[in-house]
């Protein structure tokens, strides 16, 4: 795996592959992930991170983790992500899946993807929860879910 | 009473399946697709009626601001240079809101147009409806129509090729394929693929 260190006050963005994801989304934990999957050139995603950045603060102390996964093509990477990520000042994790062959990997992640982003993951391997939003979800959305499954 | 109930309680279901299943709706491989009547840059109304020599179209959603639109430009004339000749021209259509993405309005879909000298129809979907009809999530997204009798016949849905922001690491070009076994009589051996691209954007 490869690690984009950029200065030190930056923010820091691990460049991943695919395997990643598998992995994740395998772990037998009882954490609950929430994915996101985005770009900075995507209008409704970068309009709903403040969304994902009210859940990673809201449950800080819990078990619940987000994870923002920019698809943004791996050359803007220096020159287009992390200088957005430090303008917004983005608390929540960020990573840059580098996999530009999608036909590959969007049906493992959800058969009824289309491949529309913003599209969200979220799961929790040992409370058995999965589910998976195509398009702009919200907080409220997202709480509901976590709430109900805990 | 329970019966009523029951069958209350069946209706609802079936009407949320029919819902949910009108919402995912749109065109799958095989279906027999709708004519189309929409603005060209040049300002005349384009429909496939003006298509009716071809052998089959390759319609694609695309617009102006979606760097995978953008990456994929000269790949898409080119496609046309190819296939045009062949019988199968593009006619590209952008259903983008303008009012969220002010870059994909008519006047600058005629600006970009020039630009890039495109050699294809580029229709303004202003209503969204076509996209609506077609099940266009994203940019670029492909339908290669073909005809069959004086019917358009979906016969691929899906991405260009499998690589969008390097085209020089192209390894798969899934819409070449398809329109030559096409053109050869043979099925399309891989009718649908997925692709990430920019959601198209509908108006609220």
């Amino acid at each position: 795996m490869l690690v984009a260190f950029q200065s030190k006050a930056q923010k820091q963005v691990e460049v991943v592959k695919f395997d990643w994801y598998k992995n994740l989304r395998s772990i037998e934990n009882d954490t609950t992930y929430i994915i996101n999957f985005w770009a900075t050139w995507c209008l409704p995603c970068v309009e709903e991170l403040p969304e994902f950045e009210k859940l990673t603060s809201a449950y800080q102390n819990e078990k619940v983790k987000v994870i923002l996964v920019s698809l943004d093509f791996y050359k803007k990477l220096s020159i287009t992500v992390i200088p957005y990520l430090e303008k917004t000042k983005i608390k929540s994790e960020v990573v840059l899946l580098n996999e530009p062959n999608y036909n590959d990997w969007i049906d493992k992640v959800d058969k009824s993807w289309e491949g529309a982003i913003p599209a969200t993951v979220i799961f929790n391997n040992q409370k058995k929860i999965y589910h998976f939003i195509e398009g702009q979800t919200s907080f409220a959305e997202i709480t509901e879910i976590i709430k109900t499954k805990n | 009473m329970k019966a009523l109930l029951f069958s209350l309680m069946a209706i609802l279901t079936l009407s949320f399946v029919s819902f949910t299943n009108a919402d995912n709706s749109g065109y799958k491989v095989g279906d027999k697709a709708k004519d189309f009547k929409l603005k060209n840059i040049d300002g005349k109304m384009v429909s496939m009626q003006d298509y009716q020599r071809a052998t089959g179209i390759i319609l694609i959603f695309t617009c102006n601001h979606c760097p995978f639109s953008v990456a994929y430009e000269d790949r898409i004339i080119e496609l046309h240079n190819k296939y045009a000749s062949k019988g199968y021209p593009v006619v590209a259509i952008n259903s983008n809101d303008a009012i969220a993405y002010p870059a994909d309005s008519y006047e600058n879909m005629i600006e970009r147009a020039q630009e890039k000298k495109f050699p294809f129809a580029y229709l303004h979907d202003e209503t969204q409806d076509f996209a609506k009809l077609y099940g266009a999530a994203k940019t670029p997204h492909v339908f290669i129509l073909k005809k069959v009798g004086t019917e358009f016949v979906v016969s691929y849905i899906g991405a260009i090729d499998d690589n969008s922001n390097e085209p020089e690491l192209v390894k798969t070009k899934f819409v070449e394929n398809a329109l030559n076994e096409m053109l050869d009589g043979k099925e399309v051996s891989q009718p649908s693929t997925k692709a990430v691209g920019c959601s198209i954007k509908w108006k609220k």
